[in-house]
């Protein structure tokens, strides 16, 4: 920035990156190339990345610095490079999802999301480390190792787009995009440090995502800031023909919407996030950013969304239910691994898949067949779909009274690897603020609000209207101005 | 949670297990099969507290869309989404994606044999 001091740093922000390489500061091939030099260096104790896609990357870069070179007016994204969550399909690159089952597939076309960030000119660095098919709350359940938290080894990065937060957090990247089904991305942000914004449902196309629970994935990106989060939204929101849920509703400009006071906006306190199980130096963090919120003119409001308690369950029945029709493709006739020896049609699929799959996919693709047999469907499938109405209900009615929600994005900062990971109920309830946004198909997000005595970074979750992301930005803008 | 008053009660058997886990086309080796069992009934314990909810009247959601929709009169009507038409287009090229096919000869995608005597 100074100019007179060279660093060899990954840009922190969007704006700084953007700005480098449109007055001919940097060449945004320099700018990729400190990624893949700090990656070659950090990453050995991160493992964020599963593959890098140099080529593709490197490519792109000298298109835009021959560009800038000329003069031409740059797209939002000049040479702004970024990761994308290996559950996402890049054209010249492997998609494993975190699993056995697709090892050495490559994807022939890139997911929408990926072929907007490249049309605005972002420089795809590669693939990020996850949960296998995104099931998981720690980034323990990839099959290609854990991720590491770049703020403590020791820790988890969450899950299950642990990559994508580690990567930001460590500045391997400016900017990542993850996937988020029932906290997967804002539950990541928050043990990261870094900022992880979900869309409304149908805001950002999920063509070429490679499908969890199609009623509740969501596309969204992890940032160090606010402003980039909106940046980002603002290339990858918007109708597309290759997803018939995204909404037509429009496109507005969400940074220009940061500009915005948020003076007068009324801000919910929901009684049933603030309950037992929340951390207290979380719960103070939460409340330091509520005062923060006060003092910039918004007025707090207690609300209740008394069905909170049923979200984990009702999250648990649908989103197996869903994954384990989603996951029946992978039988290994089209794509991805195949038994070896198989003499018969059945023993195949089966020997595939057992090979294939990991421990917790098995464990939910098992949870979601028994709550969709006969028998059992509507004691489960249909009574959780009912339960999803009832939730849904709790928004739109505390929505009548205030403009957004703020609570914690997690009940805990990041907790130690290998810590749950032999008691699947405890790892689930780690999803109990962030799970209750998917199924109402809100929108909301994670910023950071304080550390931890320990260091380890908190997370504040601002939740907003259907398509109301401009007013969550708006007010995450906000809790980060106040941390200075 | 309060999910330990129900955790005591085995909601399934190692039978339906095996039986769920072919319908899912998935093979379990002995050990998994143990730890499935109790995994199973610990989330389906957690999952009968749904049970203290009255439902009676309540419609089930199956996408976002449909209770926006039903909300849409008294509040901001959101916009809907819509299908594409129903005409034919271009798509992926054959041998693109038969480079990523286990077996194939070119044409169709081969598998062992369907039809057992």
């Amino acid at each position: 920035m100074t100019g007179s001091k060279p660093t060899k740093a990954v840009p922190r922000t969007i704006r700084i990156a953007r700005q480098a390489v449109a007055s001919g500061e940097t060449k945004a091939v320099a700018i990729a190339e400190r990624c893949y030099a700090t990656i070659a260096t950090e990453d050995a104790n991160i493992n964020a990345w599963l593959s890098l896609s140099k080529e593709r990357a490197l490519e792109q870069a000298a298109r835009i610095d021959k560009m800038a070179e000329r003069g031409e007016t740059l797209p939002p994204l000049a040479g702004v490079p970024i990761g994308i969550k290996d559950v996402l399909t890049m054209l010249g690159a492997p998609a494993t999802a975190g699993s056995k089952i697709l090892e050495g597939y490559r994807p022939p076309y890139d997911a929408t999301v990926v072929a907007r960030l490249d049309a605005a000119g972002a420089v795809l660095l590669g693939k990020l480390n996850c949960d296998e098919f995104a099931m998981g709350s720690s980034n323990e359940n990839s099959a290609y190792g854990p991720v590491h938290n770049p703020r403590a080894l020791d820790r988890v990065p969450g899950g299950s787009s642990g990559g994508s937060a580690a990567a930001v957090a460590a500045n391997m990247a400016v900017a990542t995009l993850g996937t988020d089904t029932g906290g997967s991305i804002r539950q990541p942000a928050s043990f990261c440090g870094v900022v992880g914004l979900l869309p409304t449902y149908g805001r950002v196309s999920r063509y070429g995502l490679i499908a969890f629970a199609s009623s509740l994935d969501r596309v969204g990106p992890f940032t160090h800031t606010v402003e980039d989060a909106a940046t980002l939204l603002g290339v990858l929101a918007g109708h597309d023909a290759m997803d018939a849920t995204t909404s037509l509703e429009p496109v507005p400009d969400y940074v220009a919407a940061l500009d915005q006071p948020v003076k007068g906006l009324r801000i919910g306190i929901p009684e049933e996030y603030f309950s037992d199980g929340l951390d207290p130096e979380v719960r103070a963090a939460i409340e330091k950013a509520a005062d923060d919120l006060r003092a910039a003119g918004c007025t707090l409001h207690k609300v209740s969304l008394p069905h909170t308690r049923y979200a984990i369950p009702t999250y648990y029945v649908l989103a197996t239910a869903e994954a384990s029709a989603n996951l029946a493709r992978f039988d290994g006739v089209r794509y991805g691994l195949r038994a070896a020896n198989a003499t018969s049609l059945s023993g195949m699929y089966r020997q595939s898949r057992d090979a294939g799959f990991g421990k917790e996919v098995k464990r939910r693709i098992l949870l979601g067949t028994y709550v969709l047999s006969a028998g059992y469907y509507d004691a489960y499938y249909r009574k959780a779909q009912q339960v999803r109405t009832l939730l849904t209900r709790d928004f739109l009615q505390a929505f009548h009274s205030v403009d957004a929600m703020l609570t914690p994005t997690a009940p805990t900062p990041a907790f130690k690897l290998g810590e749950k990971t032999d008691d699947p109920l405890s790892m689930y309830l780690a999803d109990i603020y962030t799970v209750t946004a998917n199924l109402a198909g809100i929108c909301g997000i994670s910023v950071p609000c304080g550390n931890s005595k320990e260091g380890l970074p908190i997370g504040a979750q601002i939740l907003g209207k259907h398509f109301d992301e401009a007013t969550v930005l708006r007010l995450a803008n906000a809790v980060e101005q106040a941390q200075g | 949670m309060d999910s330990t008053h129900h955790a005591s009660q085995q909601k399934v058997s190692l039978e339906q297990v095996l039986r769920v886990a072919e319908l899912a086309q998935l093979e379990l080796t002995l050990d998994e099969q143990t730890e499935m069992l109790r995994d199973l009934n610990s989330i389906l314990g957690h999952v009968a507290q749904l049970n203290e909810l009255d439902t009676t009247d309540v419609p089930a959601m199956a996408q976002v869309k449909e209770v926006l929709d039903q909300a849409a009169e008294d509040s901001v009507k959101i916009f809907g989404s819509t299908l594409r038409g129903d005409q034919s287009r271009p798509s992926l090229d054959r041998g693109t994606v038969m480079e990523q096919a286990p077996e194939t000869d070119g044409i169709y995608f081969k598998v062992p044999k369907v039809i057992e005597r």
